[in-house]
């Protein structure tokens, strides 16, 4: 006898880390204690997106989507909504919506998504391959295996479009078909799972929720090659992911669709786990080569491109997780299918990490092209405590910044690179009127610096130099040559250094100098930053006339950097205070200046 | 788990296919509502909503979805089972037996004619027939 209902819960990192294991648990528990297991399916997927919301529960075929679930409201889920069929109102994301279906389509968040890598995010149970298998997986596999030669792959792959989702937005066909091309005994293929950027975790979420179709896609691209071998790159830090791959692994392995002749077809090929310590340059090829190897995962020149000397000196096709979780898809669907997705040069959807200061952060897949307005006002729900949008971080620390009046760009790999700045892997990072653009480089420039591997000078010198003027300006003691040394350097390091990290990290300075250059003029020539937030330049000041003398600024300050008399009009004194906010935040008649 | 042939992974996707169908309700356009109160309960809503189940597999329907509600407040006539489906008119069934629920399936759903004795309306006393 089948299911009558099912509750889904989330079982991504996200809201794993707000107990969802114990809501797991007590459905489990409740639903013995009624005796309904064999009326009610409990599971735990991988992320729904919606990380904001998290904890998360679904149930179908209601549709119900309950939000912030707390283990202790399992009780009333199963006694209200599964026993007794009324949803529990006051957790659902649309609490009007207690009586019809919820259907989750109406929930905006979802509306205008196009979900073909998360296909299976959050709708199948990881650690289960029957139901990735229900879900037509390993039938692209068996396709490739049975009914297609390499070239057909390849030529498959061409005819959809796909390009690398790891950072260039290299064609993925012309990667493969470089590597089959040569002739060797011995070929690997690498998943790129190190995901180094700060902010992004679509390939964490694609690993966790949705294991199987990355091993299926490398077995695919074996096929393609001519491979026998596989690698999966993965940081150390992602331990869920790490099991749900092990997980996989051995499920297929055990079934006989990975290892020594798979379905019988004559083919073998085989997948090991490879941990990563966590250093943002891993996640450049030839470093992760290097790493895989068990030397010092620093880069080396290229060519020769892995795709021809790899691992070991052997031909090894490095591909990205996202990029991977597309190609199962690809075969299956067909190449003409994907390349009906997206925009004249990129093809398909594109998994974006939406943070910052927005509504509705999460996990978000839209065709390529969808502009960047929809995604942060329709999707992500605007800007929190109706501040000001001002601008996104596309790309991460390798990126740039978009403003206001490009908003309704379409976005792809063409116009974001016209923009001056990347796609990158997909982080995007929500700024408004608060956030001051010389902290914001600073930001990332401090990153690029700790990560850089020193190898070349560039680099290693280029980006300290950068650090130190952009530390400079921010504390009101830069000059406008310097702006001109930025540039200099700016452009110097993307052209000499030997790896990306360093090619790219001038990009957020060059970027927020190109469009917020008031911004920088503001930090030198005025010595005041307009948001506030270079702690140097800002003053607290009470403005006598609103002062009531309440005393509360006094008793907050940590050093005691605030007299006065009771209700007489208190002053701060400059040489003592550390600005630190605090006053500012506990006045409670305005009578404080932050400038 | 043992190795599987070709053939066997293919059978071994069918089979699980059917099950997954039966969670995922997108694309699934006709509903089958059952009134799971305490009176829908008491009167025997859960055999007639596994005779849905039932009915509905057995045929291999895939476009069908099997929800619970609370009680639709008819509960002189519970079991009570609302069917909305395309080209038909929303139709609250009353008195649902497991045999009137696989009726509804071969009648209503398949050949889309009402089950004329057990049509009951919407709650309002007015339009309620009298039994
Ligand atoms: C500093 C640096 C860090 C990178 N980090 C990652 C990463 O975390 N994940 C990734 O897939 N690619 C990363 N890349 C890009 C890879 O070098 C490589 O281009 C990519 O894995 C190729 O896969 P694709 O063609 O599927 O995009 C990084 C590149 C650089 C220069
Ligand atoms: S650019 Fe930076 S990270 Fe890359 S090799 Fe040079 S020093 Fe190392
Ligand atoms: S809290 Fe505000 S009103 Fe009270 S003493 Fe401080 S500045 Fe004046
Ligand atoms: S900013 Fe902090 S240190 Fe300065 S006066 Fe206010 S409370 Fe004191
Ligand atoms: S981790 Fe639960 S919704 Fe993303």
């Amino acid at each position: 006898m089948a299911y009558k209902q099912y509750v889904l819960i989330c079982g991504g990192t996200g809201c794993e880390s707000n107990k969802s294991d114990t809501i797991y648990k007590n459905f489990l528990s409740l639903l013995e204690k009624e005796n309904l297991q064999s009326d009610v399916q409990v599971l735990k997927t991988g992320c729904f997106g919606f990380c904001e919301q998290g904890p998360i529960v679904k149930v179908l075929p209601d549709e119900s989507f309950y939000v912030q679930v707390k283990p202790e409201d399992a009780e009333g889920i199963v006694n209200e909504h599964l026993i007794k069929g009324r949803p529990v109102s006051n957790l659902l994301y649309n609490k009007e919506q207690s009586k019809e279906f919820a259907k989750v389509d109406d929930i905006e968040f979802y509306q205008k998504q196009f979900r073909v890598v998360l296909r299976n995010c959050g709708f199948i149970n990881p650690e289960d391959i029957n139901e990735y298998i229900a879900r037509d997986g390993y039938a692209a596999l068996e396709k490739a295996l049975f009914e297609m030669s390499p070239d057909d792959i390849i030529e498959e792959l061409k005819i959809s479009g796909l390009r690398g989702r790891g950072g260039a937005g290299f064609p993925t066909w012309r990667k493969w078909a470089f590597s089959k091309a040569v002739e060797s005994d011995v070929k690997y293929i690498v998943c790129n799972a190190d995901e180094g950027d700060p902010g992004a975790y679509m390939d964490r979420s694609v690993l966790e929720g949705d294991p199987h179709s990355v091993l299926e896609a490398m077995t695919i691209a074996a096929k393609a090659v001519g491979a026998t071998k596989g690698f999966i790159y993965v940081r150390a830090e992602y331990p869920l992911a790490i099991h749900r791959l092990k997980v996989a692994i051995k499920q297929s392995r055990e079934m006989g669709l990975l290892g020594e002749d798979i379905m019988g077809s004559g083919f073998s090929f085989d997948i090991e786990i490879r941990l990563g310590a966590g250093a943002f340059v891993c996640g450049e090829e030839t470093a992760l080569l290097a790493s895989i190897e068990g030397s010092r995962g620093t880069p080396r020149p290229r060519p020769p491109f892995p795709a021809v000397k790899g691992l070991w000196g052997k031909p090894t096709v490095i591909n990205n997780v996202e990029t991977l979780a597309n190609i199962p898809v690809i075969i299956t669907r067909g190449g003409k299918w994907f390349s009906g997705i997206g925009t004249e040069t990129s093809k398909g959807t594109k998994v974006f990490a939406l943070t910052g200061k927005i509504n509705n952060s999460g996990l978000v897949e839209v065709p390529m092209g969808t502009p960047l307005r929809d995604i942060v006002f329709n999707i992500g729900g605007g800007i929190p405590n109706g501040k000001k949008f001002k601008a996104v971080q596309t790309g991460g620390p390798s990126g740039g910044v978009i403003t206001e009046e490009y908003l309704d760009t379409p976005i792809d790999y063409e116009n974001l690179q016209k923009l001056g700045s990347i796609m990158g892997s997909g982080g995007m990072i929500v700024m408004d009127e608060d956030d001051c653009m010389v902290n914001v480089a600073k930001f990332y420039l401090g990153f690029t610096v700790d990560e850089s591997c020193g190898k070349c000078s560039p680099c290693r010198i280029g980006g300290r130099k950068l650090y130190n003027l952009l530390d400079k300006i921010s504390k009101g003691n830069g000059t406008m040559e310097d702006l001109e040394t930025i540039k200099e350097i700016g452009h110097t390091m993307q052209k000499a250094s030997l790896c990306g990290l360093g090619q790219t990290a001038p990009n957020p300075v060059l970027s927020t100098m190109r469009y917020f250059e008031d911004e920088y003029k503001a930090h030198i020539i005025d010595k005041t930053c307009p948001t506030g937030k270079c702690v140097d330049l800002v003053t607290y000041t009470i403005i006598s006339d609103k002062c009531i003398g309440c005393g509360l600024c006094a008793r907050r300050c940590p050093v005691n950097a605030i007299s006065g008399e009771k209700k007489q009009p208190h002053l701060i004194d400059q040489t003592k205070c550390i600005k630190c906010g605090e006053c500012y935040a506990a006045c409670k008649f305005s009578a404080i200046e932050k400038k | 788990m043992a190795k599987m042939t070709l053939e066997q992974l293919r059978k071994l996707r069918e089979e699980k296919k059917k099950q997954l169908d039966m969670r995922d309700p997108d694309n699934k356009q006709i509903h089958i509502v059952v009134g799971m109160g305490t009176s829908g309960i008491a009167a025997g809503a859960k055999d007639t909503l596994d005779a849905f189940l039932r009915c509905i597999e057995n045929r291999g329907l895939t476009n069908v979805a099997v929800r619970q509600v609370g009680s639709f407040g008819l509960d002189y006539a519970e079991p009570t089972v609302e069917v909305v489906m395309p080209d038909m008119p929303r139709v609250i069934y009353g008195k649902v037996t497991p045999d009137v629920a696989e009726k509804i399936v071969l009648e209503h759903i398949i050949g889309k004619k009402l089950v004329e004795n057990h049509v009951y309306d919407r709650p309002a006393a007015d339009i309620v027939d009298k039994e």
